[in-house]
């Protein structure tokens, strides 16, 4: 008898593994310290830019490795540390007001990996170094102020509806309103019913007791998460990191991930900085062109809007954000355009009702104000200074008359109206960042925590590299190809999924050899057991592969249910240590069940063979 | 079928199991009072607090150390080399009043006082009180839902007994670990806890290769004792538990020396969870499915699938 595959088998499994090891491949050249430029605002990114960049870098004599020009950022890539240091406090000297200048480690893949979308994998926090925060969103704070929302409602809606009431306390997560007697009362609970409909309510006596809905306080909590994150993502764009990771984990929690970036005081500087907004008229009697700040007209001042554009607005304000209760994106019911509702509480609503009486057909914007308290060392102290960045996010035309609820629309996308109600909302109601962890690694420590790793990893191998081959012999140097596949697998695997690798990810990689060599120990001990029992070497070595199958399975799935319940614990490390021990439970598998066998076949599975090297 | 009596077997395991029940009860009492007695020595990761790693130029006094902490108005600081002389970890406990930012620099302040030593800040990592103790729980919740759903595979797969053994045996080696852990007072931080779950795995892997041997004898040879079969079955998987036990202590080994302090404990946590397992494998295993009254009727199979043999 003769042990082989059929081609298209030995085919399928010859090309897993070449692809396998490309893919794995961008994993081995390193990275280049480069710095990266991203236009801010209304700044263009073109081969003109590029050139000025390549002007300015000659001109100081610095020669960068190469320019990258894409679409969101051009890279600049050296050789050394020390011309990239230079080379950033250049660009952001000359260049910082229109583009965002960051220090990056690019990844050094030649064009022809990247062409094909081999890309290596992202290196954790403790592998290159930088700030970890974990951020604690207060939402109970929003549900309080959701309750003081409606409570505000309730009153307005009682006056409206003209229904007389005596008190409306809040407290508790329960808003009391109380009445004169039961006909009132039940008035009013239609009224709220009907109305406000966000409400959970039950009477007790002449009094009625609204309380926050499941729904809507699950929705409360989830919307406030999802607001901070937002801004949090505005603010570190600025911030100029090359690569943040700002995640959502947990139900409050917030993950934020700086590489490459030390200085903790400043990161939370900007993190923490807080956002207002302003209604105001837009000033149609002069032109905005031409004017310097500083000598505009009477009563008015000067903004840019997002794209850097001057407009005249009135001194005037209208309405504040913390005058803006909810606001919310949708379609416009007449139009069907994208729109943004908000809703302004009794304060707001009047000065909104009169202001646009007097002012139908006339433009109106809104202002977005963000005070930042940066910390520089001038001289050698430390000096605060506070920064107050003020944009126009949006001009609208005022159609009619309005108060507590309107609309604003003639935005471009509905993705222009979810931002626009995400900043309105963010203005009106961040609910308060705590950070509960954090954690900084300096780039000294990722660089040993990596050759470290990589050092253990690579003494591990070739330990189990020898004894296998001193063991199993020909077998043996069979099975450290496969654990060598299995490698290749597990990195290009973990590459194409954009995995990021941590220490522990590292030590899962370490720990999988170890434990993907077991499968082949089962097959081998089959086959020598089966040689012992005096069968033929060609069926001695078809029933070792087939019979340690059904063992290496079942032993495989008891480690794959453990590895998949560290997921459970949820922390980050953990994951990359379950993540990497997970994908190498299942591709070790593989390798040893098909690669192993595909080579023995190769070996001894098409002749007679007198003796097995085993 | 190829052999319907019992073979020779080189190594009575099961003549020892009685004094290896014993060892295992002492040992998992003396890890058990251990942990009720001085517990765990949980890093920041579960309690919160904050951890300092910094490097000095010249090998640093620890005692000085301390005191410019003590006179910064750190309570009590705990100072220690971590690798070389010239590192030293510091731990701090939680503070409530205090921002992770106010800590750092006043820490940093605090070890820079003496302009002539160079301080390099290494690593800072703060944890959050309540961060800790949600981790301390999912984690035990990651542990519960292991050892159940590994328990409902092996009772699937095998019979309750012995899914009953690879539990026992799986929490007998987990008591040793931690009870290790609690007694030598190392720290037990999360990728410990991490090195304790695939411990968890691993212990399961050892054991199932073993029931699936006995499993597969119960059902080739019809004559002879439980305890014969057993000890056949694991003389069969022993050339296989000690080479893969010997190839994964390798790694692990080398990872312990070579892979940095953050590594050691996690390696050290392995280590010992690779010895216990292989050990707890066949004689807590084994020996308590046996004990537990196993017998060749529980795993013999309705349908053919034991008895076909369609090698070429």
């Amino acid at each position: 008898m003769r042990n082989r595959f059929p081609l298209w088998k030995n085919l399928l499994i010859i090309a897993i593994l070449v692809l396998a090891s490309i893919y794995s491949l961008p994993n081995f050249f390193g990275e280049d310290p480069s710095v990266q430029l991203s236009p801010l605002r209304s700044a263009k990114l073109d081969e003109a830019t590029r050139l000025q960049v390549e002007k300015l870098l000659s001109d100081a004599g610095m020669k960068p490795k190469s320019l990258e020009l894409s679409e969101k950022r051009l890279l600049v890539r050296f050789t050394e540390t020390e011309t990239q240091l230079k080379a950033a406090d250049l660009l952001s000297g000359s260049l910082g007001t229109n583009y965002t200048v960051a220090l990056n480690l690019a990844p050094a893949t030649p064009a022809w990996l990247r062409a094909i979308n081999a890309q290596p994998m992202y290196l954790g926090l403790d592998l290159r170094g930088g700030v970890h925060f974990l951020m604690q969103v207060d939402t109970e704070a929003a549900v309080r102020q959701a309750e003081e929302r409606y409570a505000e409602d309730i009153r307005s809606l009682l006056r409206e509806s003209k229904i007389r009431y005596l008190s409306v306390d809040r407290g508790n997560g329960v808003i009391e309103v109380k009445f004169q007697d039961g006909e009132t009362l039940a008035q009013a609970r239609d009224v709220i019913r009907r109305e406000l409909r966000g409400l959970d309510i039950s009477i007790e006596g002449n009094a009625i007791r609204a309380s926050l809905s499941e729904t809507e306080r699950r929705e409360t909590r989830r919307l406030a998460v999802a607001q901070n994150i937002t801004t949090l993502r505005n603010r570190i764009n600025e911030l100029g990191v090359a690569e943040p990771v700002i995640q959502q984990q947990g139900e409050d929690r917030i993950v934020v991930q700086l590489p490459g970036v030390q200085d903790t005081a400043r990161a939370k500087e900007i993190l923490g900085a807080t956002a207002t907004l302003e209604f105001r008229m837009v000033d149609t009697e002069h032109s905005a062109q031409g004017l310097e700040e500083g000598k505009t007209p009477l009563g008015t001042k000067l903004y840019q809007d997002r794209s850097g554009r001057p407009i005249l607005l009135q001194r005037k304000i209208i309405v504040t954000g913390d005058q803006i209760v909810d606001a919310s994106s949708g379609l416009d019911s007449q139009s069907g355009s994208p729109a943004v509702f908000v809703t302004l509480n009794g304060i707001g609503a009047r000065k909104m009702a009169d202001v646009t009486r007097e002012n139908i057909g006339k433009p109106m914007a809104v202002v977005y104000i963000e005070t930042k308290t940066e910390t520089k060392e001038v001289e050698g102290r430390k000096v605060t200074t506070k920064k107050k960045i003020e944009e126009v996010i949006n001009v609208a035309t005022i159609r009619d008359r309005f108060s507590k609820r309107f609309q604003i629309t003639g935005l471009d996308s509905t993705d222009e109206a979810r931002n626009l109600a995400l900043l309105l909302r963010a203005g009106a109601l961040a609910a308060p960042v705590d950070i509960v962890e954090e954690r900084t690694v300096g780039p000294s420590l990722g660089k040993e925590n990596i050759e470290q790793g990589t050092r253990s990893f690579i003494i591990g191998f070739v330990l189990i590299a020898i004894v296998m081959t001193l063991y199993y012999k020909v077998f043996g140097i069979i099975a450290n190809l496969s654990l060598l596949f299995n490698v290749a697998l597990i990195l290009s695997i973990l590459s194409l999924l954009q995995a990021t690798l941590t220490l522990p990810g590292i030590a899962g990689i370490t720990l999988t050899i170890g434990m993907a060599v077991d499968a082949n120990v089962l097959i081998y001990e089959r086959i020598k057991e089966e040689l012992r029992n005096g069968n033929s070497i060609q069926s001695s070595i078809y029933a070792g592969f087939e019979r340690a199958f059904a063992t290496i399975f079942d032993s495989n799935l008891t480690t794959l249910v453990a590895a998949i319940m560290l997921f459970g614990i949820g922390s980050g490390p953990v994951k990359g240590f379950a993540v990497t021990l997970t994908i190498g439970i299942l591709t070790s598998m593989f390798t040893a069940v098909m690669c192993t066998r595909m080579m023995v076949n190769f070996v001894y599975g098409q002749r007679r063979v007198a003796k097995l090297w085993i | 079928m190829a052999d319907t009596k019992i073979r020779d077997y080189k190594i009575d395991f099961m003549r020892w199991s009685w004094p290896a029940v014993v060892l295992s009860v002492v040992l998992s009492v003396v890890s058990l009072v251990s942990l009720g007695w001085q517990g765990l020595n949980f890093a920041i990761d579960f309690t919160g607090g904050t951890i300092i790693e910094v490097a000095y130029q010249e090998p640093a006094d620890l005692e000085e150390v301390r005191q410019q902490l003590r006179d910064a108005g750190f309570a009590n600081p705990v100072v220690q080399h971590f690798g070389t002389t010239r590192e030293v970890l510091i731990r701090l406990a939680p503070q409530a009043d205090v921002t992770s930012a106010d800590l750092r620099t006043r820490v940093v302040d605090a070890l820079r006082k003496d302009p002539a030593v160079q301080v390099e800040l290494h690593r800072i990592e703060f944890v959050g009180p309540q961060v800790g103790e949600d981790l301390a729980e999912s984690g035990v919740v990651a542990f519960l839902l292991a050892v159940l759903g590994i328990l409902a595979y092996v009772a699937w797969r095998f019979e309750y007994r012995f899914s009953f053994g690879a539990i026992v045996a799986s929490v007998h080696d987990i008591v040793l670990i931690l009870g290790v852990f609690s007694v030598f007072q190392l720290d037990f931080d999360l990728s410990v806890l991490a090195a304790v779950l695939a411990i968890l795995g691993y212990s399961i892997n050892d054991t199932i290769v073993i029931f699936d041997r006995i499993r597969e004898n119960f059902r080739k040879i019809r004559r002879g004792e439980v305890l014969d079969i057993i000890n056949l079955s694991i003389n069969d998987t022993l050339s296989r538990t000690l080479m893969t036990s010997f190839l994964t202590l390798l790694v692990c080994i080398s990872m312990a020396i070579w892979g940095g302090e953050v590594l050691r404990n996690f390696a050290l946590a392995l280590i010992v969870g690779i010895v216990v397992g292989t050990y707890s494998s066949i004689y807590v295993a084994s020996a308590l499915a046996y004990r537990l009254g196993v017998s060749r009727a529980d795993l013999l199979l309705p349908e053919k699938e034991g008895a076909t043999d369609n090698r070429p």
